[in-house]
């Protein structure tokens, strides 16, 4: 699953949230949350005895019987400031603090959550927690077995950033983006403009019964930004977004992004698609930017190679993977071209999935997902690596979590998310120029645009914002209703050449969406633009 | 009605916006407040994977001074805490540049009467829930060529929203929401099916368990067909899959500004036009007995009955408070409750009367392709099925779309009865037909199972 439906759904709910204040039914609420009932003489999250409080739900959970249990006290806050055109459309905070508890009891997992950081309300949610996991087992089952993990007592980790976006004040982030709206509309045909800001900010406190305590400060930022032209006469809409991909940074990198100084070259492709050829159906070589390549990363590489999925536990909704069984690809399967390297890694900086300690307390690393176009190991948590083990042994390798457990909320549980996933720059120095010319036949692709995917990751579709013609080595003018049909590993085994480190950038999405309930994730995919021969290309576009 | 500690009654929420708005300097104040239990049990490969239990209570403050204005959220009910939040919502709306849209605080409103809230649903415990998998796994295991994964969530809770002109609404509700997909241990099949109500009782889980496990069976070894245009039968979910993507694009703004489906060449809107089949007709309705939806918006709206399109007649798009003053039109609360009327033939009848076609369980991972036509890409899942001399011969495999629920609206060739839809992508309240469609546009083929 993945970003737009869920993004769609939580600036909904934001948007929902800023005509003030949505119907909250119970499941449809949980990532808003709530804030806390503080003990008594606590007036604010930072005075909270936090180390003090998970202690509590431990020994409770203890008491009531689990063998294994962690705890995690956050405080999840996100900022938005919406505008359209010249105006603001809407300015908002959210805070929501709490405790989330996970016993393990008889080899069944329990979970229960609470925004009452009382020392009662702590106790009765673990009481809860281990209630549940005793009601929850099934005869013949296997039990639950965590793969061992170092503890860290007392360890810090803060993600990269220069200015906290939360320090920044609302009318200097709306006038940011009315200005970059104004550029845009001095465009001719362009007539609308949507912008946002969205910030989010995460205290992240974890206890586990292994004796690990560890604090986190994670900040990420991202500008949704669309352009919209329309034709003088009503035949034609077109839009260009996605023009800033989200990344675990700060305010510096809004200011980076150079929204006022950009904005007239995207409202003047949204303009140009107007006047676009559309595509002829037919075969052609793709060259496609990591502005777009990203997405199909994270949909064809990242999401099957969940071995979550691969094992069937997300079959009722985000569906299993084709990467299955594990003993039948693990070391075999040829996903890609020997230039083909892979990498999963929560430490790259400025990566939205990048971290200090996964929800599971591993310390986060990098691992080789697919090596030299070979797949070579799965995303897992702590309860995931031992059914690996086999194949570890085999070869030698750690049988050891790879840090990928995350919860979006105090309020939810967690399992396993996708680290930031990434395909490596080739050994020569080759650019986005270099593999236009060295094409014949060819279509660019900029920017990450419509995508849908089937359950097990085999067949896909991908749109973009801007398409270019090449011919004959050169860009010959813009394309548009472009959309690529694919089977994965056909496609992937037919990338001929890839860039190079000096054109290696990172796509990402804000709301990865998996689980039920459903739960966004935040991650990054780095790349570099990639070259794939004699791919089918549809035409989209129809008359009504 | 409401009598669960859990849930906040209508006393307790009044009470709670009343001191709130007290606390406000600002020139208008709207509070919504929400909250409740919600409690769910997940299971896969047989077995229970995760359960939890979460409480939640939230409170939404939104200050204005003139066209300024934010809203801030964040809550516990002690006077300090929502002073703090008042605040800073104050505090936020003052530098917030003026919003030229910004519309006056709402009056007192009437709102329907909406049974929501059931007992049945309240009283279901872990023991209750663990269950209802149970009830799909047990069947599953002594199979043993089944495995059975699937998602019960349940909720009760209270909604309410209030001003400082007077406005208050208040609603209390529950929700239950049962899914399960089982697949062969082979992986050559699988079977999806659910349930969902505000009333537990109404769930029939052991039905839902059998109608799983026999289209996972049914579906086994599928062959591959020429994708390309079919008659096709779909299920009332892939029908509301499909259908309720139409609803979002009601947008009266988008439409009267030239970037909606419903604009027309040369100006104004499609509004009186038929744009579908005259056998169509779909509405939203709180009140609605398949539907028993929100009788407010989070504005404090009421939501009402609404024709979207009668006899294939577009009959109403959607207008924001804002661009229904400027339009001098009513505006019209937002919902995500719609129902599509049908007929009173079954499944099993549009089956019988089809020479040739494909009968689809539910469509999966639907993307906008185009919003100039409503045209949206994704797959059939869970059992596609081919159907010769009307009966299904034959498992097939799954297969790409490009359609546009208005273009499959328009190529009606029978409509069916209806039922409530229990795992439509965008989530909402959702009731459909099984519908007979012609030249349904298939694009590929899919391996996935």
């Amino acid at each position: 699953m993945t970003s737009r439906r869920d993004f769609l759904k939580k600036t909904g709910a934001a948007a929902a949230l800023a005509a003030a204040g949505s119907m909250l039914y119970p499941g449809l609420a949980s990532s808003l949350g709530a804030a806390p009932i503080y003990p008594h003489g606590v007036g604010a999250f930072e005075e909270l005895p936090i180390k003090e409080l998970l202690m509590e739900a431990l020994n409770a959970t203890k008491a009531a019987g689990a063998t294994w249990s962690d705890a995690r006290i956050g405080r999840y806050r996100q900022n938005f400031v919406g505008t359209r055109e010249k105006q603001i459309v809407q300015v908002g905070d959210t805070d929501s603090i709490g405790i989330g508890i996970r016993a393990l009891v008889n080899g069944a997992w329990g979970f229960a959550a609470t925004q009452n950081l009382t020392k009662d309300g702590i106790v009765a949610a673990a009481r809860e927690a281990a209630g549940i996991a005793k009601a929850n087992r099934v005869p013949g089952a296997a039990p639950v077995v965590l793969a061992a993990s170092q503890s860290y007592p007392n360890a810090t980790w803060k993600s990269t950033f220069e200015i906290d976006p939360f320090t920044i004040p609302i009318e200097q982030k709306a006038q940011l983006l009315i200005d970059a709206n104004t550029e845009a509309m001095k465009v001719a045909n362009v007539k609308f403009v949507n912008s946002f800001l969205f910030f989010v900010k995460e205290d992240r406190n974890y206890a586990n019964s292994d004796g690990s305590f560890i604090t986190q400060t994670v900040i990420r930022s991202w500008v949704p930004f669309t352009a919209t032209a329309v034709s003088t006469d009503f035949s034609d809409f077109q839009s260009r977004g996605n023009v800033v991909q989200p990344a675990g940074r700060g305010w510096e990198y809004i200011l980076a992004a150079d929204l006022k100084g950009n904005a007239q070259k995207w409202g003047e492709e949204a303009a140009e698609k107007l006047k676009a050829k559309p595509v002829d159906v037919g075969r052609y070589d793709l060259v496609l930017h990591p502005s777009h390549l990203w997405l199909t990363i994270h949909e064809s590489i990242g999401h099957p190679t969940e071995l979550d999925r691969a094992m069937g536990y997300e079959a009722n909704y985000a569906g299993t993977s084709f990467v299955s069984p594990p003993e039948k690809v693990l070391g075999t399967l040829k996903y890609g071209p020997p230039i083909m390297n892979i990498q999963g890694d929560r430490t790259q900086e400025g990566g939205c999935a990048t971290i200090g300690y996964d929800d599971d307390g591993v310390k986060a690393e990098s691992f080789l997902i697919i090596k030299d176009g070979v797949f070579h190991d799965y995303q897992t948590s702590r309860e995931q690596a031992p059914w690996l083990e086999a194949y570890y042994k085999k070869n030698n390798m750690p049988i050891k979590s790879h840090g990928c457990a995350n919860a979006d909320n105090w309020s939810s549980v967690q399992f396993q998310r996708m680290p930031n996933v990434s395909l490596m720059p080739g050994a020569q120095d080759k650019k986005w120029e270099d593999l236009i010319a060295a094409t014949d036949n060819g279509i660019g692709i900029i920017g990450d645009g419509s995508f849908s995917i089937d359950q097990q990751r085999y067949n896909a579709q991908f749109g973009g914002q801007v398409f270019y013609e090449i011919k004959s080595g050169k860009i010959t003018g813009m394309l548009k209703d472009v959309a690529y049909q694919m089977k994965t590993t056909e496609f992937w085994n037919s990338m001929d050449m890839i860039g190079g480190k000096s054109s290696y950038m990172m796509g990402a999405s804000f709301f990865d969406g998996k689980g039920q309930p459903p739960q966004v994730g935040a991650v990054s995919h780095g790349c570099v633009p990639a070259r794939f021969r004699n791919i089918n290309v549809i035409n989209t576009g129809r008359k009504a | 009605m409401t009598a669960d500690p859990r849930v906040m009654t209508r006393d307790q929420a009044q009470q709670l916006i009343e001191r709130t708005i007290k606390l406000s300097k600002a020139d208008a104040i709207q509070v919504n407040i929400g909250g409740g239990y919600a409690a769910n049990v997940r299971f896969a490969d047989n077995r229970i994977s995760t359960a939890g239990g979460v409480s939640t209570a939230n409170v939404n403050i939104q200050s204005a001074f003139g066209a300024k204005h934010a809203v801030v959220s964040t809550n516990d009910s002690s006077d300090a805490s929502l002073e703090r939040a008042v605040r800073q919502s104050e505090a936020l709306a003052k530098l917030a540049p003026d919003d030229p849209e910004s519309m006056p605080p709402l009056g007192p409103q009437e709102y329907g009467e909406v049974r929501s809230y059931f007992d049945s649903t309240a009283n279901l415990g872990p023991d209750g829930r663990a269950e209802s998998a149970r009830v799909a796994i047990e069947p599953c295991r002594s199979a043993g060529d089944l495995k059975a994964a699937g998602f019960l969530q349940t909720g009760i809770g209270a909604g309410a929203v209030g001003n400082n002109k007077g406005l208050f609404a208040y609603q209390s509700g529950t929700s239950a929401n049962y899914t399960l997909t089982v697949r062969t241990v082979d992986g050559t099949g699988s079977g999806w099916a659910g349930a969902d109500h505000p009333d537990w009782s109404k769930l029939d889980v052991k039905a839902v368990a059998q109608h799983a496990i026999e289209k996972a069976r049914l579906s086994r070894n599928p062959v591959a067909v020429e994708p390309g245009r079919y008659t096709v039968i779909l299920e009332p979910q892939a029908v509301g899959d499909l259908v309720q993507l139409l609803a979002f694009a009601l947008d009266a703004r988008s439409a009267d500004e030239g970037r909606s489906a419903f604009s027309k060449q040369g100006g104004g809107t499609k509004l009186g036009e038929k744009i579908v089949d005259e056998r169509v007709n779909l509405f939203s309705d709180p009140g609605d007995q398949d539907l028993l939806t929100n009788t407010f918006d989070g504005q404090g709206l009421p939501s009402r009955r609404q024709e979207w399109i009668k006899n294939g007649v577009l009959q109403k798009l959607t207008y924001s408070r804002f661009w229904a003053q400027k339009n001098n039109k009513q505006p019209d609360a937002g919902t995500n409750a719609v129902k599509l009327a049908g007929g009173t033939e079954s499944i099993e009848d549009l089956i019988k009367a089809t020479p040739r076609g494909i009968l689809v369980t539910r469509l999966w991972y639907l993307r906008p392709v185009d919003p100039r036509t409503v045209l949206y890409t994704g797959l059939t899942r869970d059992g596609t099925f081919l159907i010769e001399n009307g009966k299904i011969s034959k498992a097939v495999k799954n297969l790409r779309f490009n359609e546009s629920p208005l273009f499959m609206l328009n190529n009606l060739d029978a409509l069916g009865r209806t039922s409530r839809v229990a795992g439509t992508e965008a989530g909402g309240d959702v009731v459909m037909p099984v519908l007979k469609v012609r030249d349904f546009n298939f694009t590929s083929l899919s391996d996935a199972v």
